[in-house]
């Protein structure tokens, strides 16, 4: 195996755009010369700002061409990189170009042909990504016609999305190769969001690029048969980027709202990109490829991150659903679910849902009702009930049972839920969240013996100290009803 | 690029069949070999593992053991070796072939073995 050489260490300190870009209104860069008005700020303060955006805009649609015209992942990375830290150094001094895409294109043109040229003997025995014939010669076009702006070829980016999220990666790598080479973050600040060290998201970036390349993924768009599948697996992998960002305990949340950012605006991209996409007629897909399970996942990454300034106290504390200050979600994403949703149901009279589609579409459905209840009294539990009893049909999970056990019990009663409850300690060995929901049922229909032995079991259960105050703290109050 | 695939299956996977289902296995490898054509570069089946002769240097000496290698829950029980022109391609034409195979896909690389 090549030693892995060290990667650009990611966007060029003076223009290094800060990871909250989850929409595009609140995507201002934050920093030391961000404050001044408009017509005041130097020239220095606008091109940093300039590669910040053209960075966030740009890079995913640079890459997939270098990509296409070079057929090395490395190459063409470390020559983009080069680029921005080359504009990082020219832009503040001799003003920011009118094109901006084409002048770092053909910056990182030159670069990665003078490394070509540097390394012909190492290049040679490094494989070679497939490309398809007629994808590398447009790229090659695009990249001779220096004046103007490089054609949009919005299927390379589709393209470069189907090779880092292909289903031959292990999920957690094709994460993180989706992250570095579509939305262009950082090594560091891939690392950083999935907690390991620098080093070892490194080395696993190393080895998903090696495995695409001599295993041939190759750089295309799915063949109509397969498309609906493969979009499932690159949807799958940004909601796996997105959850590894809401994972409770682990690191600091603001972090975690980065990355479940970053996967939302991947989602957005996946799913711009696809409806631009005119497919070949498949034999069995519908019109448009997999738009309902795109629009059903954007909903639920929405709703859950409306409720980001709201899921932790001052200490960063976990706060509970039915605790949290409603005026501090989202108004604005939670409208925008709505939308989706509609969307979602509406797209069923052409085309049934697929399975991971509808496992979506309920959990977002289930998410929205949170998110129009003005409080937890006045949710519509009903509802939510049956959305849960519909997903447990779909998905047999005894996670979903227990959560459908707290719905009925809101909305029919303690008994009700506790029914419910029958048989999945059995199903959930190691988790204490069975006997805590068990403990408080019990205490709402007044079984306090009942309720102290379930507390005490999902104590010994809990392996998280905040939930384990929380458990003892509910423990106390049930000894001491008043 | 050339893909070697080996085929891998339960210990008992071809002997448990009826008769049926393994005229339609063959029949799904026939599937497999017409729609590859000349991209099939060759392949066999191979005898049970029972009748594998082991060899192995133990201190410097040829050693031959009784059976495979490696005792493991599924057994290679033939491979293919074809050309294709990315991998997706080769997954595609792999699931033409029966289900109750694990299949394992390799990249064959050039190695250069001098005369």
């Amino acid at each position: 195996m090549p030693p892995s050489r060290p990667r650009s260490p990611g966007p060029p300190t003076p223009g290094r755009p800060e990871l909250k870009q989850s929409g595009p209104k609140q995507s201002k860069p934050k920093g030391p010369g961000w404050e001044q008005p408009e017509p005041e700020r130097s020239l220095s303060a606008r091109s940093a700002q300039a590669l910040a955006e053209t960075w966030r805009d740009e890079w995913g649609r640079l890459l997939a061409l270098l990509v296409a015209r070079f057929r090395r992942l490395d190459l063409a990375e470390d020559a983009l990189a080069d680029a921005f830290e080359s504009a990082a150094r020219t832009w503040p001094r001799d003003g920011i170009p009118a094109n901006r895409a084409a002048w770092l294109l053909t910056a990182a043109r030159r670069r990665a042909v003078d490394r070509l040229r540097a390394d012909a003997m190492a290049a040679r025995k490094e494989p070679l990504l497939v490309v398809e014939a007629r994808s590398h010669e447009e790229a090659v076009r695009a990249m001779a016609d220096t004046g103007d702006a490089p054609v949009a070829l919005a299927d390379d980016r589709l393209r470069l999305i189907f090779l880092c999220a292909h289903p031959s990666l292990a999920p957690e790598a094709a994460a993180a190769l989706t992250l570095r080479l579509v939305l262009g973050v950082s090594t560091a600040d891939v690392a950083r969001l999935f907690l390991v060290p620098e080093a070892t998201m490194a080395a696993r970036l190393t080895r998903a690029r090696k495995k695409v390349a001599v295993a041939g993924v190759p750089f295309a768009v799915p063949r109509p048969e397969l498309l609906i599948e493969r979009i499932r697996v690159a949807a799958t992998v940004a909601y796996l980027a997105f959850t590894a960002g809401y994972a409770p305990g682990s690191g600091p949340d603001v972090v975690r709202v980065d990355l479940a950012g970053e996967a939302i605006r991947l989602t957005r991209l996946l799913r711009a990109l696809l409806s631009g996409y005119a497919a070949p007629p498949a034999p069995e897909a519908g019109s448009t490829p997999a738009g309902a399970g795109l629009d059903a996942l954007l909903a639920l990454m929405l709703l859950q991150h409306s409720r980001r300034d709201a899921r932790c106290d001052e200490a960063g504390v976990l706060v509970l659903l039915v605790d949290q200050d409603r005026s501090r979600w989202r108004r604005d994403e939670i409208d925008e679910a709505l939308v989706l949703l509609d969307q979602v149901e509406r797209s069923q009279t052409s085309r049934p849902l697929e399975r991971w589609e509808a496992e979506w579409a309920l959990q977002a459905a289930i998410a929205a009702c949170h998110g129009v209840a003005p409080s937890p009294a006045r949710t519509d539990w009903g509802r939510i009930a049956g959305l849960y009893e519909e997903l447990e049909r779909l998905t047999g999970s005894p996670v979903v049972r227990l959560n459908r056990a707290v719905a009925v019990a809101e909305a029919s009663g303690p008994r009700a839920g506790l029914a419910l409850l029958d048989g999945l300690d059995d199903r959930l060995p190691r988790s204490h969240r069975v006997a805590a929901v068990r403990a408080e049922l019990l205490a709402r229909d007044g079984d306090r013996e009942g309720a102290r032995a379930a507390y005490e079991r999902a104590i010994s259960l809990c392996d998280n100290d905040a939930e384990r105050a929380h458990l003892a703290g509910r423990r106390t109050a049930v000894n001491h009803p008043d | 690029m050339k893909y070697f695939i080996l085929i891998a299956h339960s210990p008992t996977g071809w002997s448990d069949m009826s008769p049926d289902e393994q005229a339609e296995a063959m029949r799904q490898h026939g599937d497999f070999h017409a729609a590859l054509g000349p991209a099939m570069l060759g392949g066999e089946a191979l005898a049970d593992p029972d009748t594998a002769t082991t060899m192995r240097h133990v201190d410097g000496v040829p050693t031959l053991t009784d059976g495979p290698f490696a005792e493991t829950a599924e057994v290679i029980g033939g491979f293919y070796l074809v050309e294709a022109p990315d991998l997706d391609t080769v997954t595609g034409w792999c699931r033409l072939l029966p289900q109750g195979y694990t299949l394992e896909i390799r990249p064959v690389i050039d190695v250069e073995v001098p005369s």
